[in-house]
């Protein structure tokens, strides 16, 4: 009985950590963050390859293939999506020049509708 | 309890439980990074090794390499996932990002789903009886994952426009919801109190069913919402096979997913002004919006434009907040509108983008698209950056943008959206809405911002108008 404590102690703490370490995440990286928390659940595969080792007879064989398959695809899929959008992100490359036409009107003309 | 089964545990040497560790640290720095933008993708990377360690280790465990036959459908079936993976994850479009999610996700919750189901069938042959906290946690991850695997499938197809995007609502929905809910609970409880694995199908089956029909109804606006929860949710089922075979790295790695994912549903629903029960069930209820019709709108008309006047506007402007909505994703303006936008920074003007946290299809969506268009992060304003901002601006172009701009939200308590924070373009000196049509926004309500002497409308396609005011701004 005293591994379900233990487990259950790993699995409070855990979620106090991933409560605290998220929260500072600011709102343009959401999506990167769903994306990327969603790659690390994709860690589910070492479960699925211990599953699919163990595996005896037809039926568990067979189940064993789809589910390292599902979490390969999890696991590589979300880190591959995540780098990819992160790429995108980068910095302001330096301003384009000045006005182009500096001797253009700055006052707001309201010469539409 | 008594001769209690324990699960197959996972064979945790000292140094595999060590290389667990490291996995395990490497993923919560992985998060941490994703906190700026500077570190995101280093810290993505670090995630990604963290993972290929814990994987690489794995197969030096007796368990799964002992049989050659086992080690070869492994490898087979990650070549496989692999080969189906990286090609979908490189090709797919920025746009269709939240389908791709969706679907990585659900695949990932039918994984932990099977490990669950697999470990019940051993279980099972053993002969031996299981402890009763090892069929609860099995049957936790049975659930959980398959409705994840289900939910998932369903908004993918949703996004993927596979099946129509708007609320599926039918005759007693509420019913037949509540039948296969206590259907589950009662399934569940007789599997662990007779101890049997048969009744555990009967789980996963209609686990699969309340996820469809949990999913259903939720509209296509909502699907980010519901995306971030099923996230969750694997991340829960994900942690219950950890507690099912053992394994630390599981519980860990699936708990910090379910915390984060939960954290940023409820980021998100706030964001929207809503509580996550009224959008997860509102559409049960038919939200009829009676009151949404704003009054003294009858007989009022909107001004229609054309782009080379609104080019003029813009183009003599100092300071132009750029608000994307859904329809510029929709539309995939997004380099026409980088393109605007530069063509007047060309001029001097100031150009920001004011984006609302839901804007889009997913949180952040907006800005992930206008980073594809090499939009730099820093001209990304947020909500509460840009509003500070919005009275001394001159244009708010609006595109594709309708309820996330809605004054309704601030000034009519009757209003379903009241509540919502906005962003303030009615502060504007002028607003320019680019729309299809009159049609209100998803919430259904008209937006009196429309009908105000100051704002002017573009109708048409986001892309196409905003191709012939690149042209007629570059003609001023």
């Amino acid at each position: 009985m005293t591994g379900i404590v233990w487990y259950l102690t790993i699995f409070v703490l855990a979620a106090f950590v991933g409560y605290e370490v998220i929260s500072k995440v600011p709102s343009i990286l959401h999506t990167p963050l769903m994306s990327g928390s969603n790659a690390i659940h994709g860690i589910v595969l070492v479960g699925a390859l211990f599953i699919m080792g163990e595996a005896t007879g037809a039926a568990q064989l067979v189940l064993g293939f789809i589910t390292v398959f599902l979490a390969t695809l999890n696991i590589v899929g979300g880190f591959v999506v995540t780098d990819r959008m992160l790429e995108m992100f980068r910095a302001k490359p330096e301003r384009p020049a000045a006005p182009a036409r500096p001797d253009a009107p700055r006052e707001r003309e309201d010469g539409s509708s | 309890m008594t001769l209690a089964y324990t699960a197959v545990s996972f064979p945790l040497s000292t140094w595999r439980s060590a290389v667990f560790l490291v996995a395990i640290i490497g993923f919560v720095l992985a998060l941490k990074g994703l906190s700026s933008p500077r570190h995101a993708r280093p810290g993505n990377l670090l995630g990604a090794a963290a993972a290929l360690v814990a994987v690489g280790m794995t197969f030096s465990a007796g368990t799964v390499n002992h049989s050659a036959r086992n080690l070869g459908l492994a490898l087979g079936a990650m070549a496989l996932g692999t080969a189906v993976a990286v090609p979908a994850a490189r090709l797919v479009k920025m746009t269709a990002m939240p389908q791709m999610v969706a679907i990585f996700n659900g695949v990932g919750g039918g994984a932990a789903a099977l490990i669950s189901v697999t470990e019940l069938l051993h279980i099972h042959s053993t002969g031996v009886s299981p402890a009763t906290y090892v069929v609860v946690e099995a049957l936790l991850g049975v659930l959980i994952g398959c409705v994840s695997f289900a939910g998932s499938a369903i908004s993918f197809a949703k996004l993927q426009e596979l099946m129509p995007t708007r609320p599926i609502v039918y005759p007693a929905q509420q019913p037949i919801n509540a039948l296969v809910g206590a259907g589950i609970v009662a399934l569940f409880v007789t599997a662990v109190v007779t101890g049997s694995v048969d009744y555990a199908f009967g789980v996963l089956g209609l686990s699969l069913i309340l996820g469809t029909v949990f999913t259903l109804p939720i509209g296509g606006a909502d699907v980010p919402v519901l995306i971030s929860l099923l996230n969750a949710f694997t991340g829960l089922a994900v942690a219950a096979s950890g507690f099912t075979l053992g394994n630390p790295l599981l519980i860990v790695a699936g708990t910090l997913v379910g915390a984060s994912g939960t954290l940023l549903t409820r980021l998100m629903s706030k964001a929207m002004g809503r509580s996550l029960p009224n959008i997860l069930f509102s559409a049960f209820g038919a939200v009829v919006t009676a009151t949404g019709t704003a009054e003294g709108l009858e007989g009022k008309s909107v001004k229609s434009s054309t782009p080379e006047d609104v080019a003029v506007l813009l183009a003599y402007a100092r300071k132009v907040a750029i608000i994307p909505g859904y329809g510029l994703a929709v539309a995939q303006a997004q380099h026409v509108v980088k393109e605007l936008a530069d063509e007047l920074a060309s001029r001097g003007v100031d150009v920001f983008y004011a984006i609302h946290p839901v804007a889009g299809r997913m949180p952040g969506h907006m800005n992930v698209l206008l980073a594809e268009a090499n939009v730099p992060y820093d001209e990304l304003k947020e909500m509460d950056e840009a509003n500070p901002e919005m009275p001394t601006t001159d244009v708010a172009l609006v595109v594709g943008a309708n309820d996330t701009v809605n004054p309704a939200a601030v000034d009519s308590p009757g209003s379903p959206i009241y509540g919502m924070p906005i962003i303030h373009a009615d502060q504007a000196e002028h607003i320019v809405f680019l729309k299809r049509s009159m049609r209100p926004g998803f919430a259904g309500i008209d937006n009196a911002l429309l009908f105000d002497d100051k704002t002017v409308m573009l109708f048409g396609d986001a892309k196409d108008t905003l191709q012939k005011l690149v042209g007629a701004v570059k003609a001023v």
